[in-house]
């Protein structure tokens, strides 16, 4: 999985693209972390629409990232999930965690 | 109930297979003529059983997990995941929303994911001898 980063005013945009499964999450989230670690943004984008498949690893990737804003005074949220990383973030209930912007609502 | 076709794999719980054992299923699943929404929900289960198998039944070791498949009444799969590993001592709890036992890395939703991309999900398990977890998805036929 390939992660490309975007920052500008304190608004730190994480593009997620590939495969997040158990696999690849490691890294990922050594990755994700590192990103906030070094912009401390106030708020955090996880942007998936490069996703092409995520189980629960990209759940706990997800509130990870929530974790560790809130714990920095910030914000984060979700944004363009496609269909099938959509239905894993609904089956989860993942909403009533964090924000899930755009994306397509099956 | 007769089994029309299917297919059994085996391989070392390695996270490299995660990805072969879901392909796999999809490619088995082909020939019911899935939906793209009924093929992400058969990976999808299917990733989250295989990985069960890989975090939590051979914590610290290599282990055999069996991924069967197999077609049921000319349109459901079924799709079982064996592994021989550490067992689920309570079955009921571990099949909880966020229950977990593997920490921060985890979210407890495996199951819960499991069970609402597919019409049924049965688990059995021993402690010490292994899980099998089944799943049947009916595919909507198509004209
Ligand atoms: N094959 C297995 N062998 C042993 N224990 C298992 C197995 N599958 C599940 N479990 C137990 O059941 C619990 C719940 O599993 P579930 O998949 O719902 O959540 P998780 O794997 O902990 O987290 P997530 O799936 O969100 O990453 C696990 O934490 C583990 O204790
Ligand atoms: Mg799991």
């Amino acid at each position: 999985m390939q992660i490309t980063a975007d920052y500008r005013s304190g608004r730190l945009v994480i593009r997620l693209a590939g495969e997040l499964d158990h696999h690849s999450a490691r890294a990922a989230l050594e990755e994700v972390e590192r990103l906030l670690d070094d912009y401390l943004p106030r708020d955090a984008v996880l942007d998936l629409a490069g996703l092409t498949f995520m189980d629960s690893a990209g759940i706990a990737l997800i509130l990870r990232t929530e974790r560790h804003m809130r714990r920095t005074g910030g914000r984060a949220c979700v944004s363009n999930p496609a269909k099938q990383p959509l239905r894993v973030l609904d089956a989860a209930g993942i909403d009533r965690m964090i924000p899930v912007r755009g994306g397509l609502r099956p | 109930m007769k089994a029309d076709n299917y297919i059994k794999i085996e391989f070392p719980s390695r996270s490299v297979n995660e990805g072969f054992a879901r392909a796999a299923a999809a490619a088995f699943a082909a020939q019911l003529d899935p939906t793209m929404d009924e093929l992400g929900d058969i990976k999808t289960a299917v990733s989250e059983a295989v990985t069960n198998c890989i975090v939590h039944a051979y914590p610290d070791s290599i282990g055999r997990v069996t991924l069967r498949l197999r077609i049921i009444d000319g349109g459901t799969l079924e799709i079982s995941v064996k592994d021989a590993g550490r067992g689920i001592a309570d079955v009921a709890k571990a099949r909880e929303p966020l229950f977990t036992t593997g920490g921060e890395e985890r979210s407890g939703m495996g199951f819960t994911i499991m069970e609402s991309f597919t019409d049924s999900l049965r688990v059995r398990s021993a402690p010490g001898r292994g899980t099998t977890v089944t799943m049947r998805r009916a595919i909507a036929r198509r004209e």
